[in-house]
């Protein structure tokens, strides 16, 4: 499976938190990167959708969605912004 | 009960094709009109979904074509293996209905506001989005100055070629690269977009460029690692993966 990057699951993060997050900071918890959304490595049928550090490979977000319902795992970071610029 | 308080909930809507237009063998141009569509920002996507009459759907992201004062367009380049691209390239016709959700991203943007100089590279069908920004660049009067580097497989899959050329008269420079096969003739670069390639076509390092890549993955991390050894700063470049399916 190919992997791509947080632009593609803008869409997803929207429907999941109500607001656009590509631009939002994330801190990986495991090796202190720092990177927009759009910038981590994003497998989209992991099965579910695993979101990676691209520094360090860390599981940073893994966000499943079964029968109307979104289950997710945002542990694998230490700072999830979404900035106050917007 | 109110649900009103859900700020901006992402919700799926109806459009409606007003009109097709075929760019290469592969590709075409879906013009939308959407309801109640907010506007959008260079760069942007959209989210497509398919069902089946069985319930099954299938969800593809495609870059919006268009400028921010423009109807929303997508433009789609058929996989032969797709789910999603084969109905929406072959299949579609003007008037009938397609299932979306967005504008969607704020990263992968541009606005006049944030300046440049632009360097704006695309493989294959990835110069979709970067066509929104320099068509915004365009209706916006902006003197930011743009080049746009377009890797191609052969001069006919080029998309929007003949608008592309049209640029040079606003400042913008545009060059292609054809990595798989060159017309007789032809006076643009061959091969792929790599290192020497990009020393070439980039601008230097101390111009403090603001830089656009988007393509398939593999095009995308090899020319945002060059332009990293190239000196740019990896926070001046924004990148936009896709993949094959």
């Amino acid at each position: 499976m190919v992997a791509l990057d947080g632009n593609a699951i803008g869409g997803l993060l929207l429907e999941v938190f109500g607001t656009d997050l590509t631009a939002a900071q994330t801190i990986c918890a495991t090796c202190g990167n720092a990177a927009a959304v759009a910038e981590t490595v994003v497998y989209l049928r992991a099965p579910g959708t695993v979101v990676r550090c691209r520094t360090c490979g860390n599981v940073l977000m893994v966000i499943a969605q079964i029968r109307g319902v979104s289950c997710v795992d945002l542990l694998g970071m230490a700072v999830f912004d979404e900035g106050h610029d917007r | 009960m109110a649900t009103a308080a859900v700020r901006g909930r992402l919700t799926w809507q109806s459009a409606t094709v007003t009109a097709v237009k075929q760019e290469t063998d592969a590709v075409r141009t879906i013009e939308l009109d959407v309801p109640d569509w907010p506007g959008h920002r260079a760069g942007q996507h959209i989210d497509v979904r398919l069902t089946a009459d069985d319930g099954y759907t299938a969800e593809r992201s495609y870059s919006i074509a268009t400028a921010d004062d423009e109807p929303v367009a997508i433009t789609v380049e058929r996989l032969d293996d797709g789910e999603v691209s084969p109905y929406l390239t072959e299949e579609l016709r003007a008037g009938d209905q397609l299932e979306l959700r967005g504008p969607i991203g704020g990263w992968f943007v541009w606005d006049t506001s944030d300046g440049g100089p632009l360097l704006l590279i695309a493989g294959g069908s990835g110069v979709v989005p970067l066509r929104a920004i320099l068509r915004h660049r365009q209706r916006t009067g902006s003197d930011v100055p743009a080049r746009l580097l377009y890797s191609s497989r052969t001069l006919a899959d080029v998309i929007y070629r003949g608008e592309l050329d049209q640029y040079h008269d606003g400042g913008a420079e545009v060059s292609y690269t054809l990595t798989r096969s060159q017309p007789a003739g032809w006076t643009g670069y061959s091969g792929r977009a790599d290192a020497a390639l990009l020393a070439k076509v980039a601008w230097p390092a101390s111009q403090h460029p603001l830089t656009f890549v988007c393509g398939p993955t593999s095009f995308v991390e090899a020319v945002a690692g060059n332009l990293v050894a190239l000196g740019y700063p990896a926070n001046r470049v924004k990148t936009e993966r896709f993949g094959g399916t």
